[in-house]
């Protein structure tokens, strides 16, 4: 319930208050989200496994996020980002799904 | 060790294996202190239908009345809401080149530069073409003004088109019917050598090269039309040397005024004499166009 609401609260805010990054942290803040999304996958997995702690959790959540953007930021210092953003994503994105293939076997036993 | 993508998990964790499970990415929120006891309990468990996992019933139950985690779930959900809902706006309203990186920016600039030149180019060879167009159409433009200026010409010399000018205007009252054709014709040589340009006589008969003066019992004929009298001699050209071609000694005047035909002759210099009368041209049986 508080969940879907967050989510809702939080489109809204971003469409209405409109906010603005500082044009330097722009191009992070995508490799950010796909970050956020794994770490929501894998607490959401966590959760239906009983092992759902919320420190960690939160603290993953901010770790995650901040080491994506600080490695293609790297990245881009030292000329390969676009190819490290591609690797990050890459992981990622096998991660979602590693993730939701243990939610879907927790949910569906399939 | 790296995560298996789409493992046999079943049979691992059967073994009793922690593997898909406990290190179920940092995000998971598992700790190695939650893990160790929690995977002999899964292990123990497993064959009475996975109470290790929360179910559906129990997925509801914690939906419905939402606890401390689902609270933190909230607030992650809202920032990436927020973040989700920045970038999308980002992209939508601002231009793309902005997050884009610097070798693919110059890739583009050169397709630009390359594009443009090409259609620099292009441009250059339209305009060319527009002023070979151009000048056709002026020298176009030209040779039928003159065509159109020499057609005028001609069509006044050939009497097929009205005309109008300065001249002269020749009335000869004959009441004794003596005038001859040979003296209209010389009267009309006389006119010609004096610069006529445009000769009918009464207003019907337009005077051209094929023009033809007799006389038959009725009197007078012209191109095969009666004259009547007074004859009226309508001439355009110069005024001054037109009435010196009549009045000459032994021209029309001195003849017409002479005791044997014993008529008058006025000549009234006119700025505008309109001649309607025209000849309709006829087609060449014989002659072509050389």
């Amino acid at each position: 319930m508080f969940a879907i609401v967050g989510l809702i609260i939080g489109i809204a805010l971003g469409i209405y208050l409109e906010p603005t990054l500082p044009a330097g942290l722009q191009p992070y803040l995508p490799i950010a989200i796909v970050a956020a999304l794994d770490a929501l996958f894998g607490g959401f997995r966590a959760y239906l496994e009983r092992t759902f702690d919320d420190k960690v959790f939160v603290v993953s959540f901010s770790s995650n996020v901040l080491i994506a953007a600080v490695i293609v930021w790297i990245g881009d210092q030292i000329g390969v980002g676009s190819q490290l953003s591609t690797a990050v994503v890459v992981v990622l994105g096998i991660r979602i799904f590693t993730n939701a293939a243990a939610i879907r076997r927790a949910l569906f036993h399939a | 060790m790296p995560e298996p993508l789409d493992a046999p998990d079943e049979g691992e964790r059967r073994d009793g294996q922690p593997a898909d499970a406990g290190t179920a990415s940092d995000g998971g929120g598992v700790t190695d202190q939650a893990e160790q006891p929690d995977a002999p309990r899964r292990a123990i468990v497993d064959e009475a239908s996975d109470p290790g996992t929360i179910g559906w019933r129990e997925l509801v139950r914690d939906f419905v009345k939402p606890g401390r985690a689902q609270v933190v779930f909230a607030a992650i959900l809202l920032v990436l809401g927020l973040a989700v809902a920045m970038q999308v706006r980002t992209l939508a309203s601002e231009t793309d080149y902005s997050t884009l990186r610097h070798d693919d920016l110059v890739q583009m600039l050169d397709d630009l530069t390359a594009e443009s030149r090409r259609l620099e180019a292009e441009i250059a060879d339209l305009e060319a073409t527009r002023t070979r167009l151009q000048s056709g159409v002026d020298s176009e433009r030209v040779a039928r003004e003159e065509a159109q200026r020499r057609l005028d010409v001609l069509a006044i010399l050939g009497g097929t088109a009205p005309a109008q000018g300065q001249g002269v205007r020749i009335t000869i009252n004959d009441p004794q019917r003596k005038v001859t054709a040979e003296l209209l014709l010389n009267t009309i040589e006389e006119l010609r050598d004096a610069g006529a340009e445009v000769m009918a006589i009464n207003g019907t008969v337009r005077v051209v090269a094929s023009t033809w003066f007799s006389s038959d019992a009725q009197g007078l004929l012209a191109a095969g039309q009666r004259i009547s009298r007074p004859i009226i001699i309508e001439v355009i050209g110069d005024p001054h040397a037109l009435t010196e071609a009549v009045r000459f000694s032994g021209g029309l005047v001195s003849e017409v005024e002479d005791d044997r035909i014993g008529g008058t002759v006025t000549v009234v210099s006119d700025d505008k004499v309109t001649i309607t009368a025209v000849v309709a041209a006829p087609d060449n049986r014989y002659a072509k166009p050389a």
